[in-house]
């Protein structure tokens, strides 16, 4: 498994004859083989074009007019750039709450959903149900687990306040209608899907060779020296993962902020005095509530060049503490 | 041993925790509005109110949000199978010029953010006429049916056995039937694995449904469980028989299909 992980992009790259374009042309069968590959990739090509690539590139020219969809779009030139960095607090805001949220769910989806997957890899009877248990969670549509939570967290009669309140005695805060613990309960709702990020750790853990473990009982390395010397290094790369996904996904966290916000606020509104305005949550109201498509675009396209940035980074600062066993195995 | 007793405390410790918004949801589905905000907490209703969930299926047009939504995901599952399947063979076993530039691009595409592409596909739509229709939702998966999709389909093919493809085409087979008669009937764990999650894609989809369905007739269930969450009196009971059905046929496809769910999600991780 850990094999694979570093060593898909290598072999599309190597195990795949080079075609060269000499031999394709002259040889019917390689022509005809050719032309097919052409007819097969088609229908995804023209997807790049039309449904990628196109609006790519149509994004970038509208993040730089003024444009309601209706009437055509006027050139602004970097009008819209300039406003939302330096004019718009409302963006400002949205990008703290982002980075906020970012910042307190990624952590514990990379830590703690390492911690659980590796209690679940323990030999144990019964082990597999509570993989179920704590899998399951991650596939409930989120329309649906955030009405659940909705319920769970309600100010007054909701599950949480009132085992707070009988059982502890504590008073429990407006979860969801307080500008201070709406964010909160956010992260709470996203800790409850951990399980998708558990699940990918328990497929890199049961790739780690049981004779390495052995070897360094043998040696009479403990518990915790094992931990951190032979399952943190191999587990590396899926740590790395793990982590970027999870940074690009929260970044773009845009439904059960939503849905959070909006419950009791109206369409446009995020949440108790916007502490639910999130950027993508932004960028879907000034676009599609106020029509403001120019603008939605130009702060679509500030996330994506932030988005790029982040993950250069690091991969960057990967090759300090992600240990590939290719490169181990070639020094 | 303490250790094991140690690590079973912790799994039944924190799997309570897990288990229980699920369970939660399940009981007060079958609440009578008396019950729903008591202290102690009601664990098993008595008596089961099913009643809950036939106000769900009429006041909450259940029926028609569930045939709407299972039209979308299973015309847009069909087409993300066929187009996916038929790039990833490209891809993975037919040599052709440019081929390594074209995969490189598609990898890529796996990592552009939704957003950027979001508002200029609206628009494409918008003058194409299809607002307030399925197509939006359904026509982009026969477009290729998504990068991931395509990768992981290709990872497949291409720890098929290469003599199996040679000789059928020694034999005379045209690439096409070996697609339609070696390389689909080999594949099924693979296809099954991109069915599941093309049908998780469309059933759980919010942003799209919001966006491109305005009149409440062409709502999916995720959008008619939101009409819940919005109303002014909220009926906890009903909207959780309403959340209750739509995660269903979830948990089933799960239950049924768990060894090509989870091949899925750790496929997900390989490709970092």
């Amino acid at each position: 498994m850990r094999q694979e992980t570093v060593s898909i992009t290598d072999r599309a790259a190597t195990d795949s004859p080079r075609s060269k374009p000499r031999s394709v042309w002259t040889s019917p069968i390689r022509r005809r083989e050719a032309l097919d590959g052409f007819v097969f990739i088609l229908p995804w090509f023209l997807g790049l074009l039309i449904f990628i690539l196109g609006p790519f590139a149509a994004g970038f020219y509208y993040s730089l007019t003024e444009y309601d969809s209706l009437l055509p779009p006027q050139f602004l030139g970097l009008q819209n750039y300039h406003r939302i960095l330096f004019v718009d607090d409302r963006f400002w805001l949205a990008v703290f709450n982002t980075v906020w949220y970012v910042s307190a769910a990624v952590v514990p989806q990379v830590i703690l959903g390492l911690l659980l997957a590796i209690l679940l890899n323990q030999k144990a009877r019964g082990i597999t149900v509570f993989r179920t248990v704590f899998f399951m969670p991650s596939i409930v549509p989120i329309v649906a687990s955030v009405s659940l939570f909705i319920f769970i967290l309600h100010d007054r009669f909701g599950l949480l306040n009132e085992t707070l309140f009988q059982v502890f005695g504590i008073v429990g805060p407006n979860w969801l209608t307080s500008p201070d613990w709406s964010k909160p309960s956010l992260v709470l709702w996203s800790l409850w899907g951990i399980g998708g990020g558990m699940i990918i750790y328990l497929a890199g853990l049961q790739g780690i060779p049981e004779t390495l473990y052995e070897a360094a009982a043998i040696d009479g390395a403990g518990a915790l020296r094992c931990f951190w010397k032979i399952t943190i290094p191999l587990i590396s790369p899926t740590i790395l993962f793990v982590l970027i996904m999870g940074i690009i996904g929260s970044f773009q966290i845009f439904t059960p902020v939503f849905l959070l916000g909006s419950s009791n606020y109206g369409m446009a509104a995020a949440g108790p005095m916007d502490s639910l305005l999130f950027w993508v949550v932004y960028i879907y109201n000034q676009g599609f509530f106020y029509f403001r498509m120019g603008y939605a675009s130009s702060m679509a396209w500030l996330l994506f060049i932030l988005l790029v940035i982040l993950t250069l980074v690091q991969f960057r600062l990967a090759g300090r503490w992600v240990y590939y066993e290719d490169e181990a195995a070639i020094q | 041993m303490a250790r094991a007793t140690f690590v079973y405390c912790l799994l039944i410790g924190l799997g309570f925790l897990f288990a229980m918004p699920l369970v939660w949801l399940a009981s007060t589905s079958l609440k009578s509005n008396e019950q729903v905000g008591t202290w102690p907490p009601v664990w098993i209703p008595y008596p089961f109110i099913w009643e809950n969930y036939g106000v769900a299926w009429t006041s909450g047009h259940f029926g028609l949000y569930f045939f709407n939504t299972a039209t979308i995901t299973v015309l847009a599952t069909i087409g993300q199978l066929l187009t996916a399947s038929m790039a990833a063979y490209g891809f993975a076993r037919l040599r052709f010029p440019g081929r390594e530039f074209l995969f490189a691009v598609l990898l890529a595409t796996l990592m552009l953010p939704f957003v950027v592409t979001m508002i200029p596909t609206f628009i494409l739509f918008k003058n194409l006429g299809w607002l307030n229709s399925f197509k939006p939702l359904i026509v982009p998966s026969y477009f290729g049916g998504g990068a991931f999709f395509i990768f992981l389909l290709r990872q497949f093919f291409k720890t098929l056995p290469t003599e199996m493809f040679e000789q059928a085409t020694i034999d005379g087979a045209s690439n096409y039937r070996i697609y339609l008669q070696i390389l689909l009937p080999l594949s099924k764990p693979a296809l099954s694995t991109v069915a599941i999650f093309g049908f998780m894609q469309h059933w759980n989809d919010f942003l799209g449904p919001l966006i491109y369905l305005n009149s409440p007739e062409k709502f999916t269930l995720a959008l008619g469980l939101r009409q819940f969450i919005q109303r002014t009196e909220v009926r906890y009971q009903e909207m959780m028989a309403m959340a209750l059905m739509m995660t269903l046929p979830v948990l089933l496809v799960f239950f049924f299909f768990q060894q090509y769910f989870i091949r899925g999600v750790v496929m997900s991780g390989i490709k970092g």
